[in-house]
């Protein structure tokens, strides 16, 4: 399949072939009135063509701005990216001119957002929003982007795609409007795709429908996924791997299998402890204490250390580097081996 | 949407009834007796003010006044007749052209200047010229309109023709065609100006930060594409509303600015039949700008579907 490539950017399989895509080091941070709030500080990762990386978090742990820092729709000012590189390809793509990413965006990086509802435009029709990728990037007629469009609607089994073409949004369910969401990001067979927790606002049997959906495609087309979710039961079935985030940082990073089995940070312990299982019911909940760090004022050391079981001493004065545990399992804890082995102290 | 339109119209009768009725017991209820009115100084002859009273049906009771008058509207087209005996739709017929003439041109302007700036303003928004623009729009709201009226009547319609020896913009009546409207319809317009200018803005402004916007950036779109298309679709809404809704205010609204500029408009003829206590006149002329404003919101909230596809009608 040939892809019209922009000048700036390699093309595929070209000299800058390494991981699809790689984020290095990423600082991202919001100048507010009252402060500057870290949103991001330091974050890596890496996704490969056909991989799945899922990111993990909860809400303001940095996943979301993250994967707009990416797609390169934050807000700037107020948002700022003091330090770090995207590199796409091989090429960063913080470097690039606005023009050079306007071309990466959609067309070989798209994204996904959480609540399709509000993500679609509710004045235009579903075709038309749809076939607005291949008429503007692609210069096809009205006519035959409408046929684009009733065919992604099939390719992602929205019933009797041919007539809802010419629906609005708000007359699909919500399991569909996210269909059309994915139906609108693969239109130009994205190398990426960016899904910001895109079954947070389903039905739990819409969600595993969306989930199959999204594995079958990238399955097809060999596209690196990256699953931002706060959710650790949608990823088990579909992630390769699993970034953990916490208050801006990688604090764990392994291959989902790993990761279930024995977590390496007491935050993902925490994570994993908090779902609730069938064989402990009628126990209370564990939940992990305390609340999210400010970002305004993150704590000393350790960001987790005010809530974390295993804090000794030099948690608080030493912030823990991202420690290697094999060659693809990484954990920022001073005591990762107390946690893989289970004990708590 | 037909089925929409009939049940519209309606519901517009006891609007028209009840309108009608209010003005009619506000305007009976203004101390003075018009009989004596008529007479202006002289005291009438009490046997012929009987005669009068008894021709007009002032000794009737209020409501059957009220019947007297809305089934000769609603039947006969019958706005009735002044003292003087000339029907009031004679008197409101030419006046009621010169009025509208003026708010359209007004609503033209405030649609054209007020969603113009509103909408510079908010792409340039927190720099110098937002701040300019909004700092003019407050001086267009707080300076009254007799301030405005005379101010540029003086400055574009006397000076300017001093200065360059062409009568651009006339100063007072309806002479020069369309042009006469011009300055007029700017001051009639001025605050609905400003404040469509804000509106706009504001509704830009907010349009520009919901989630389809940045899905529509993150479609690879331009900038251009991006404001233009998916925002200003959408911004556009509201400000279809307030246009739509000021054509009423326009038109009842114009007395002073008509007494300005001397435009025989229907503000003008209002003003001068309260004076006279000319109850037909004032009722006539009541019910048809009600009619107005009827008919205009009608065509908002059926511009509002074709705006807004999540609106729909039964």
């Amino acid at each position: 399949m040939t892809k019209t490539t922009p000048d700036a950017l390699p093309a595929e399989g070209g000299p800058g072939d390494g991981p699809l895509l790689a984020v290095d080091n990423l600082h991202v941070e919001f100048q507010t009135r009252a402060g500057v709030v870290r949103a991001v500080n330091g974050v890596s990762y890496t996704v490969g063509a056909g991989e799945t990386l899922a990111v993990l978090g909860e809400s303001g742990s940095g996943k979301s701005v993250t994967a707009q820092a990416i797609m390169g729709i934050l807000d700037m000012p107020p948002a700022v990216i003091p330090k770090g590189e995207i590199r796409f390809r091989g090429t960063d793509l913080l470097k690039l001119s606005e023009d050079a990413r306007t071309q990466v965006r959609g067309q070989r990086i798209a994204m996904i957002f959480q609540d399709a509802l509000s993500a679609l435009n509710p004045v235009f029709t579903v075709g038309w929003q749809i076939s607005e990728m291949f008429r503007v990037h692609r210069g096809m007629s009205k006519a035959d982007g409408m046929k684009k469009a009733v065919e992604l609607m099939d390719r992602v089994r929205i019933p009797a795609a041919r007539q809802r073409v010419h629906d609005y949004p708000h007359q699909f369910s919500g399991g569909m409007r996210q269909r059309i969401m994915i139906a609108m990001s693969i239109a130009l067979d994205p190398e990426v795709l960016i899904a910001d927790e895109p079954t947070t606002a389903l039905d739990v049997t819409v969600q595993a429908q969306i989930m199959e959906l999204l594995a079958d495609l990238q399955r097809e087309s060999q596209m690196g996924l990256i699953l931002i979710t706060h959710d650790l039961g949608v990823v088990a079935d579909v992630a390769d791997k699993i970034a953990v985030m916490y208050a801006g940082r990688i604090v764990e990073n392994a291959p989902v299998y790993d990761i279930y089995k024995a977590p390496a940070h007491p935050y993902t312990k925490g994570l994993l402890d908090s779902i609730p299982r069938v064989d402990l019911k009628g126990q209370e909940l564990y939940a992990i204490k305390g609340l999210p760090p400010n970002l305004l004022d993150l704590p000393s050391g350790c960001s987790f250390n005010p809530r974390c079981p295993y804090r000794q001493d030099n948690c608080v004065t030493d912030a823990p580097p991202l420690y290697e545990i094999s060659g693809v399992r990484s954990s920022a804890c001073h005591y990762w081996r107390e946690v893989l082995d289970g004990e708590r102290q | 949407m037909g089925r929409y339109v009939i049940r519209r119209l309606i519901q517009a009768i006891p609007v028209l009834l009840g309108a009608t009725l209010l003005i009619f017991c506000i305007v009976f209820a203004l101390p003075g007796d018009p009989i004596a009115a008529l007479f202006g100084d002289k005291r009438p002859d009490p046997a012929i003010a009987e005669v009068l009273r008894e021709q007009y049906h002032l000794n009737d009771p209020l409501l059957l006044q009220y019947w007297y008058y809305i089934s000769g509207v609603l039947f006969r087209g019958d706005f009735g007749v002044n003292f003087a005996d000339i029907p009031v739709s004679q008197i409101m017929a030419g006046k009621f052209q010169i009025t509208l003439n003026l708010a359209l041109t007004a609503l033209t302007m405030e649609a054209v200047i007020g969603v113009g700036l509103g909408l510079w303003a908010a792409l340039r928004r927190g720099k110098a010229t937002d701040t300019m623009i909004l700092a003019s729009t407050l001086l267009l709201i707080s300076v009254p309109t007799l301030v405005t009226g005379f101010v540029l009547q003086l400055l574009l319609g006397v000076k300017l023709k001093q200065w360059t020896g062409a009568d651009i913009f006339p100063v007072a009546g309806t002479f020069a065609g369309w042009r006469s409207y011009l300055l007029p319809g700017f001051v009639l317009a001025g605050t609905s100006i400003a404040y469509l200018t804000r509106l706009t803005r504001t509704s830009l402004a907010e349009t520009l930060r919901a989630d389809y916007i940045r899905t529509a950036t993150a479609k690879g779109l331009s900038r251009r594409r991006v404001v233009g298309r998916h925002g200003l679709r959408n911004a556009l809404i509201p400000l279809v509303t307030y246009l739509g809704a000021d054509l009423g205010n326009l038109m009842g609204g114009a007395v002073i600015t008509e007494t300005i500029f001397n435009l025989q408009g229907i503000g003008n003829q209002l003003f001068t039949s309260v004076y006279l206590r000319e109850q037909p006149v004032v009722v006539g002329i009541v019910t048809v700008l009600v009619l107005v404003y009827i008919l205009a919101n009608l065509v908002v909230d059926l511009l509002y579907a074709v705006l807004d596809p999540r609106i729909r009608y039964e």
